[in-house]
């Protein structure tokens, strides 16, 4: 570990925190349905959206109004980008002259951009061409990242509206978000991008005659304009196979600083709108102080694991840290920052590859994910999710004292707690339980590149990415046949809605709520004591049904390394 | 809930589209319209040409390089190596014999080439990418007897050209871009 290491991590985090006020802002001003300076340009485009389509934004929906029509919009755009990839051959903008993408691939690549996963099954350059990049691609990595954040808003309004039937207006909420911040900032981004190195062009294939006189190709198309949403949405899902660790994504320190802070910018943000939502904005520094906390532990575990290397290499005469599947314009820093950053939030995004860390770096990015996702989280799934975790955590401090738990005004009762838990068990019950299947199943044993509890490891974190919505691998898995693309998609689909669903029905039954003002019994929500349970509760609750899993997987990884057992 | 099916039927399908031409067509377009006239190097490639305008790289993505006139790049798990159109790493896990096998392989290569100490660790593993264009100074400088003595230079004028083309940004670690290094060799040479 070296200074600069450190000046790297504590000053990403620096701006993290600064960035969470002025984005909660503009977040808030969404929320409220106030203009923003985009507005100007922009407030036409949505006015014709809601004519055309027959919307009235100032229509209030319930919470089942609103799930209903965000699942249609959703699986409407699944339907489309399964369409765009079928028929890739035959539509212009394939300028490689790239065939249909196969039927399983389509079906699994569909599901996992529709909900926010983005895993990639497929490998990006020799299979998507630039028009389904675009067309299939890019539109679920702005609107997945909309509706995200449109939930996160209906569930605050559960917390902030009394006694109130309904939790906002979906089309409202997405059409806003994606006109007036999503769009802004990514095209900002993009320049930013492009003038770092990032091709944007509708060209395909470069040939290359190298300085040694061989032949290379390179693969150029609209990369920049994907790379902004696919970071700043939490998205994750690469033009190239290898998504930012390839050059052409990521070709600078700077840019990959400017990638790590796009993942966590708007769920930082939303911890605050949440504080300015309910009334006390002390409440959203308390999540993000509690989310901080877990992350920092995570990056010091990481960061140190990968600095002190691998002894198997160390034996055969090589000195320093692990950089198997490392890119020496990061290092080792800005590599384990960046895992930690990417599986804390629900990117998926890679700038090094997450299977060739050492067993204890590698632990870090699926312990991330197993406790879903919400140490900042995905945007909008990450606040949502925390408040689940908010809500048990009440729950507990509230039979520890014997009276009834209120959160930000709201009394949680039986109903609330027992939504909230139906939403965490999807996440065990999934990973677990398809893991478990596929580590007996000759088509699941089929899937693993390495050998030994490092192959569990492979299956493992392929279900947990995939349930909890993230989309990054060990990318060793052979995840693109029938078997894994089919169960992969259904894991991404329940993982995402089977948590939205019990998540809006509490935003439902919260909002009809009477205020309940904070009395000399309540539990305080705001200090170090809360912040200390919260982290209790996620760690015991979210965490603690895993470890038997990381013990077979990074755990015996990690004994077997210092040992100096191969496989 | 059936009727709320119905009355979301026609927003659902009509936002889909007009999202999909503003947000798939639209602002890519719009972006690669910007891109092309703000940066036209950057936007195609950051493509490095000879002087007689053949493409021979690009600053940004590495290449292979196979002759002991020239620095070597990484290990590179892409296709047969460094094929742009096959970015890969070698996804291989910290106890894989098949790592340990390679390496070992690698070290091996680099003692008989007359590399003494420990190596660093960038020269004999594989990138994330498998394109990665750049080497740790270190890793440069374990190259430059071999180099040097390869090509009839000084090894002080090797190494001091090293030197040169290192860039310490202040965000990541210090590199060497391996094509730059190369092209300044030949220069250097001529």
């Amino acid at each position: 570990m070296t200074l600069q290491g450190w000046f790297l991590i504590l000053g990403f985090t620096a701006i993290v925190l600064t960035l969470a006020k002025p984005l909660g802002l503009w977040l808030f001003a969404l929320y409220e349905g106030r203009r923003t300076p985009a507005h100007i340009l922009l407030a036409p485009v949505e006015r014709g959206f809601y004519r055309l389509a027959g919307i009235d934004p100032a229509q209030e929906q319930g919470w089942r109004r609103y799930a209903v029509h965000m699942l249609l919009f959703n699986a409407v755009l699944m339907a489309f980008t399964y369409a765009v990839l079928r028929l890739q051959a035959v539509l212009p903008g394939n300028p490689q002259g790239l065939a249909a993408v196969g039927e399983h691939l389509s079906f699994n690549t569909a599901i996992s951009f529709t909900t926010n996963t983005n895993w990639q099954s497929y490998g990006g350059e020799g299979t998507m061409s630039n028009l389904s990049q675009m067309l299939g691609l890019t539109i679920h990595n702005f609107l997945s990242a909309a509706t995200g954040i449109a939930l996160a808003f209906a569930l605050f309004r559960g917390f902030a509206r009394r006694e109130a039937a309904t939790v906002g207006n979906f089309w409202a909420d997405v059409t806003r978000i994606t006109l007036y911040l999503l769009l802004p900032l990514c095209t900002v981004l993009t320049i930013a991008y492009i003038a770092c190195g990032v091709p944007q062009t509708l060209a395909g294939v470069v040939d290359v005659q190298t300085l040694e006189g061989a032949r290379q190709s390179l693969l150029l198309g609209p990369v920049a304009s994907q790379e902004a949403i696919k970071m700043l949405g939490t998205n994750g899902g690469g033009f190239f196979n290898v998504n930012s660790a390839h050059p052409f994504e990521n070709p600078t320190p700077l840019t990959n600083l400017i990638q790590m802070l796009s993942i966590f910018a708007i769920g930082a943000g939303l911890t605050w709108t949440f504080g300015k939502a309910v009334g006390n904005t002390r409440q959203g520094w308390a999540i993000l102080s509690a989310m901080m906390i877990l992350f920092l532990a995570g990056v010091t575990v990481s960061y140190w694991a990968e600095a002190a290397g691998n002894p198997a290499l160390h034996q055969l005469g090589v000195a320093g840290g692990n950089m198997e599947g490392k890119e020496v314009r990061f290092g080792i820093a800005a590599s384990a920052l960046f895992s930690v950053v990417t599986t804390a939030a629900s990117c998926g995004a890679v700038n090094a590859m997450h299977d060739s860390f050492t067993a204890l770096g590698g632990l870090v990015p699926l312990f991330n994910m197993q406790l879903g996702e919400i140490v900042v989280g995905g945007v909008g799934a990450g606040i949502y999710g925390f408040l689940l975790f908010a809500i048990l955590a009440v729950f507990v401090a509230g039979l520890m004292v014997g009276r009834t738990p209120e959160y930000v005004g709201k009394k949680i009762e039986a109903r609330e707690v027992k939504l909230a838990v139906l939403a965490i068990a999807v996440l065990p019950l999934m990973i677990l339980g398809l893991t478990a299947l596929s580590s007996v199943l000759q088509q699941g044993l089929a899937g693993p590149l390495n050998k030994g509890p490092h192959g569990f490891s492979e299956i493992l974190y392929a279900f947990t990415s995939a349930v909890a919505n993230n989309g990054s691998a060990f990318a060793g898995l052979t995840a693109s046949t029938p078997y894994y693309d089919g169960l992969l998609g259904v894991a991404m689909w329940v993982g995402r809605f089977f948590v939205i669903v019990p998540m809006l029905a509490i935003a439902g039954s919260l909002a009809a709520k009477k205020y309940t003002p904070e009395g000399a019994g309540s539990f305080p929500t705001t200090g170090g004591l809360w912040v200390g349970l919260l982290i209790g509760i996620i760690l015991i609750l979210g965490g603690l049904t895993f470890l038997p899993s990381l013990a077979l997987g990074p755990i015996a990884d990690h004994l077997a390394m210092i040992r100096g057992q191969l496989f | 809930m059936g009727k709320d099916i119905t009355s979301a039927l026609r927003p659902a399908i009509v936002m889909a589209l007009l999202f999909a031409a503003l947000l798939g067509l639209g602002y890519p377009l719009a972006m690669t319209g910007i891109g092309q006239a703000l940066f036209p190097v950057q936007a195609n490639g950051s493509l490095v040409r000879d002087g007689a305008g053949h493409v021979i790289g690009s600053t940004v993505v590495g290449q292979a390089f196979v002759s002991d006139r020239y620095f070597d790049t990484r290990p590179s798990a892409a296709g047969k190596g460094y094929d742009g159109l096959a970015s890969s790493g070698s996804n291989l896990g910290p106890a894989a014999r098949p790592l340990t096998d390679r390496v070992a392989a690698d070290v091996a290569r680099y003692r008989a080439a007359g590399v003494a100490g420990a190596l660093p660790a960038d020269l004999v593993t594989a990138s994330g990418s498998g394109l990665d264009p750049d080497l740790s100074p270190a890793a440069a400088l374990a190259q430059a007897p071999r180099v040097a003595r390869v090509r009839g230079l000084p090894l002080d004028r090797v190494t001091a050209l090293v030197e040169r083309q290192t860039s310490a940004p202040l965000l990541g670690d210090p590199h060497v871009n391996v094509l730059a290094l190369n092209r300044a060799l030949d220069a250097m040479a001529r």
